[in-house]
């Protein structure tokens, strides 16, 4: 064989190996602390309080021994099972209106030339401000049974004494839980019509399927991932909502499932019960939300994910004002009839006397913002947790996004799962978790502003660490690269690069978590103590006490305020932040 | 040892090597390129000087203080080196001139000496008058600047480069290339320079090493690693050649129809057997007569195949009675119809022994 000679191989290489290890003070990054760290909170947030809540559920309240007893007295009598399938019918339905509701005004306003497009949009997001609650407050004042305004004017047309509509009952409670929530339909089925290209449809039309066709064979199946997450995020966000049902579901004789929880919180406490009572709504929430990732991972609904290309509107013709009324209808129902109401009863001396000049006042305001006794310091406290909660959650879900897309840690995957894992936990449940872990002695956090505070955060962190992920992921890692090869570490490279780079990203998401926390009233039912009240617990006592008038001022004030905030967030961010989010 | 010293590096994902037993010693000011397709583990050999990427085996050290190794690594930001990035990685959040000052402030400058510094690398880079801009305002070629500007003003003690010029347009990678090298030739940095581009390789470089398959091939400079390649690999990847297999005897080397004497080819030969050597197509000449001139290897034959590139032609000379094809580059005045008869000269000197 013939060998060419081959000086390639340096000589250099031969000299005595020397001792090959870089010292460790050279190797140390203080950031590697601050990932121990995290998970540490982390930890705290999620870990403890539902492990509390599992263990509790099993153990014997008075001797502190397991017991499977706790389960029997959840669920040994007739009512709580019926509470429970209540809940579930009550869930069911309301997702049929939900979608009845969301999914027509979401192609309207993404795929057809419906006039007033730009108002139906705003009003669907107003009903994201407008806390549940209050839309239920406006429905109790339009449709009470005796002095609600539709009933009084059909009482002066017909002449008849019974009430045309009665807010208290089933109808009521599924009607105003739905207009509640249907704003989450609009905005995840608009994005997926709006990821539709129309060359999808155009492929259809070419091969001979006529418009209807199309709608039925093409775009509806696409839509329809989209439709069915919608339809279970709904059903989820229907059993576990608390300020609806406290409103109405007693008047109503319908027991649900929060009433029942809010029924073992009251003497005798029985905690281990209530979170006995508390798994199955656990279990169905984990069972739905595997049930849609299975459904979105199905191979023949990749084609969605595909990036928008062109999108042509459909013409409507004549129909498109059939289409605007039934809209127009929807958003009435749900943001501006109950709207209109609340804030006329909010300057009312006396909403059961009806609009006139002599019955306008301001004493309602005056009365919440200076003479009752919790009010004005609930208002500082709503909004001050919210801004606590969006901060804390947005930063905390920044750090955590930053080493799970960077890969910084082995199992930072974890890390990711324990981030979104609240997500499956109803707001109700966390705070029993919550309750369970820290109220009591020796931690002893019961009634405090911080309980609440890191409850608000976990319940949304998982908002956060979406958003974050995602911006996170938007950056090319070479950005964090060249300030480290120029000097600086990953903090520096947090601070001045990634932070200013996802600024509108993370405010996006601040709003996305202040909107709600400012208004949460679910998690804060258990929480709150005499002194530590916040605006939504505030309303609730007024409407126990039938003071309709200063309930509506009160939380015309936290609107007002919430609406500048996010009035503020749009003009820096510009409009679509909100709804442009899939 | 001083500069930059590669030992034995190594770096291994799963179960495949994508760097292996790469040995490699750059001078302090020295410009060397680390050239080779996509996947032989250049990039990976430039991450891990770095710091961004630990070796699995092996070891990188600078001046005789290790970087990296195994056991644990010296974290990029406490290496004293810069980087240009495929991405330019200039961030959009601060104007050119805070792009390039922020290394300077992590050093602690006093203001004014980082200011006075910013405004000689931007006169340096010629981009004084766009100090203010941020970087959405600016177009590729002077992100690339901003980007070199950022990465010499800290008189790095090593400047990495990976494949800065790929997003350019042709012309503007041209230009940038002689600005490289300008700023090389001005601030003497050591400097390693990742590419899949054999031209950029060539104009910037005092040396190239030449990857394949995570190993180091060849190194050499330039004009050495055009006309002295050591395997069939580095004469394929840098530029065009012919090979040919031959079988080498005690005095001569027999090819398919002709045969070359030991002593005339330009490199040592020992043992015998068969043997592969590269031919470049500029080591030819092709003429309408036989050449007088004796110490050429004469070929009898005709063109086959024609293309006018510009600069050269490039013909494909088949010799007569023979199954051999060679392309050989012409000058554009040197002009043969397809099929026309043709004598072919080759420069033994340029007859080069490969390695397959």
């Amino acid at each position: 064989m013939t060998s060419v000679s081959h000086p390639a191989a340096a000589t250099w290489s031969e000299d005595q190996p020397v001792k090959v290890r870089v010292p460790w003070h050279q190797r140390l990054q203080p950031a590697n602390l601050l990932w121990v760290f995290l998970a540490g909170i982390l930890v705290v947030l999620i870990v403890a309080p539902m492990w509390t809540l599992v263990v509790s559920s099993f153990t014997d309240a008075k001797t502190g021994g397991w017991t499977l007893n706790n389960y029997v007295e959840a669920y040994g009598k007739e009512r709580h099972i019926t509470a429970l399938t209540n809940t579930l019918k009550m869930g069911a339905v309301v997702v049929v209106l939900k979608l009845a509701f969301g999914v027509p005004l979401a192609w309207a306003c993404t795929r057809t030339d419906m006039p007033g497009r730009n108002f139906v949009r705003y009003s669907v997001f107003g009903a994201f401000i407008m806390p549940p609650y209050l839309a239920g407050v406006g429905w109790i004042l339009l449709a009470g049974p005796n002095t609600g305004w539709i009933n009084r004017v059909w009482h002066s047309l017909s002449g008849s004494t019974e009430p045309l509509v009665n807010i208290f009952s089933f109808g009521g409670l599924v009607l105003v839980t739905a207009i509640g929530g249907f704003f989450l339909v609009f905005v995840l089925v608009s994005s997926a019509f709006e990821m539709i290209n129309s060359e999808m449809e155009d492929a259809a039309n070419i091969l001979g399927a006529g418009p209807f066709k199309t709608a039925m064979k093409v775009t509806f199946p696409l839509v329809m991932p989209a439709i069915i997450g919608a339809a279970l995020l709904s059903f989820l966000g229907a059993i576990a909502l608390y300020g609806v049902p406290a409103l109405i579901s007693i008047p109503a004789r319908y027991p649900v499932v929060v009433i029942q929880l809010t029924e073992f919180f009251s003497f005798p406490l029985r905690i281990q019960v209530a979170a006995a009572y508390s798994i199955p709504l656990l279990l169905i929430t984990a069972a739905m939300l595997g049930l849609q990732k299975l459904i979105l991972r199905r191979k023949g609904y990749v084609s969605v994910s595909g990036k928008g290309g062109e999108r042509r509107i459909v013409k409507l013709g004549r129909w498109r004002w059939v289409l605007f009324a039934y809209c127009f209808c929807v958003v009435a129902l749900s943001v501006l009839m109950p709207l209109f109401v609340l804030l006329l009863a909010a300057f009312s001396d006396s909403w059961t006397t009806g609009f006139s000049f002599s019955n306008l006042t301001l004493s309602n305001f005056h009365y919440v913002l200076f003479e009752h006794s919790s009010s004005q310091k609930a208002l500082v406290g709503s909004i001050g947790l919210g801004i606590v909660a969006a901060t804390v959650a947005i930063t905390l879900a920044l750090f955590i996004a930053y080493i799970v897309q960077r890969k910084l840690i082995p199992f930072s995957g974890l890390l990711a799962f324990l981030a979104v894992s609240p997500y499956v936990v109803p707001g109700i449940v966390l705070a029993i978790g919550f309750y369970a872990a820290y109220a009591l002695p020796p931690i002893a956090l019961y009634g405090t502003y911080t309980i609440m505070a890191l409850a608000f955060i976990t319940r949304f962190l998982p908002i956060a660490f979406t958003t974050s992920s995602a911006g996170v992921r938007s950056i090319h890692p070479e950005m964090e690269e060249a300030v480290r090869i120029l000097g600086g570490g990953r903090v520096t490279a947090l601070r001045h690069v990634v932070g200013p780079l996802l600024k509108r990203t993370l405010a996006g998401g601040w709003l996305l978590i202040f909107v709600p926390a400012a208004q949460e009233l679910s998690t804060a039912i258990f929480l709150v103590g005499p002194t530590t009240r916040v605006v939504s617990v505030v309303l609730l006592d007024l409407s126990e006490e039938g003071e309709l008038e200063k309930l509506a001022a009160l939380g015309s004030l936290l609107l007002i305020i919430i609406v500048a905030v996010v009035a503020i967030g749009m003009r820096y961010l510009g409009r679509d932040f909100m709804l442009r989010r899939s | 040892m001083d500069g930059l010293v590669l030992r034995k590096l190594g770096r291994r994902f799963g179960a495949v090597d994508a760097v292996l037993d790469f040995d490699l010693h750059i001078k302090p000011g020295e410009f060397v390129s680390l050239l080779g397709p996509s996947g032989c583990g250049k990039t990976t050999t430039l991450r891990m000087i770095a710091g961004f990427i630990d070796p699995t085996s092996g070891s990188i050290e600078l001046d005789g203080k290790i970087l990296s190794a195994p056991s644990g690594s010296v974290p990029p930001e406490k290496r004293g080196m810069s980087m240009i990035f495929q991405s330019y990685a200039i961030w959009p959040n601060m104007t050119v001139a805070e792009n390039v000052a922020f290394g300077l402030n992590l050093r602690k400058l006093p203001s004014d000496e980082v200011k006075k510094r910013v405004g000689a690398v931007l006169e340096t880079v010629r981009m004084s008058h766009l100090a203010d801009r941020y970087p959405a305002e600016l177009s590729g070629g002077q992100q690339q600047r901003v980007a070199l500007a950022r990465a010499v003003v800290i008189r790095p003690a090593v400047l990495l480069l990976d494949e800065p010029l790929s997003n350019l347009d042709a012309n503007l990678r041209e230009e940038m290339r002689f600005e490289i090298k300008r700023m090389h030739d001005e601030f003497k940095i050591t400097s390693v320079y990742v590419t899949h581009d054999q031209g950029e390789a060539m104009v910037t470089s005092d040396r190239i090493a030449v990857m394949n398959n995570g190993r180091l091939e060849q190194i050499d400079t330039p004009y050495t690693l055009y006309s002295r390649p050591k395997t069939r690999f580095v004469a394929s990847f840098i530029g065009r050649t012919n090979f040919l297999s031959g079988n080498c005897g005690n005095h001569m080397i027999d090819f398919a129809g002709f045969s070359v004497p030991l002593a005339m080819i330009g490199e040592e030969v020992t043992g015998g057997g068969p043997i592969t050597v590269s031919i470049r197509p500029q080591a030819m000449k092709l003429s309408a007569t036989e050449a007088p001139r004796d110490k050429a290897i004469n070929l009898q034959g005709s063109v086959q195949q024609s293309a006018f590139l510009g600069e050269t032609w490039d013909y494909v000379f088949q010799p007569k009675d023979s199954g051999l094809q060679f392309r050989v580059a012409a000058p554009p005045a040197d002009v043969f119809p397809v099929g026309a008869p043709a004598w072919l000269q080759i420069d033994p000197a340029q007859i080069v022994p490969i390695a397959d």
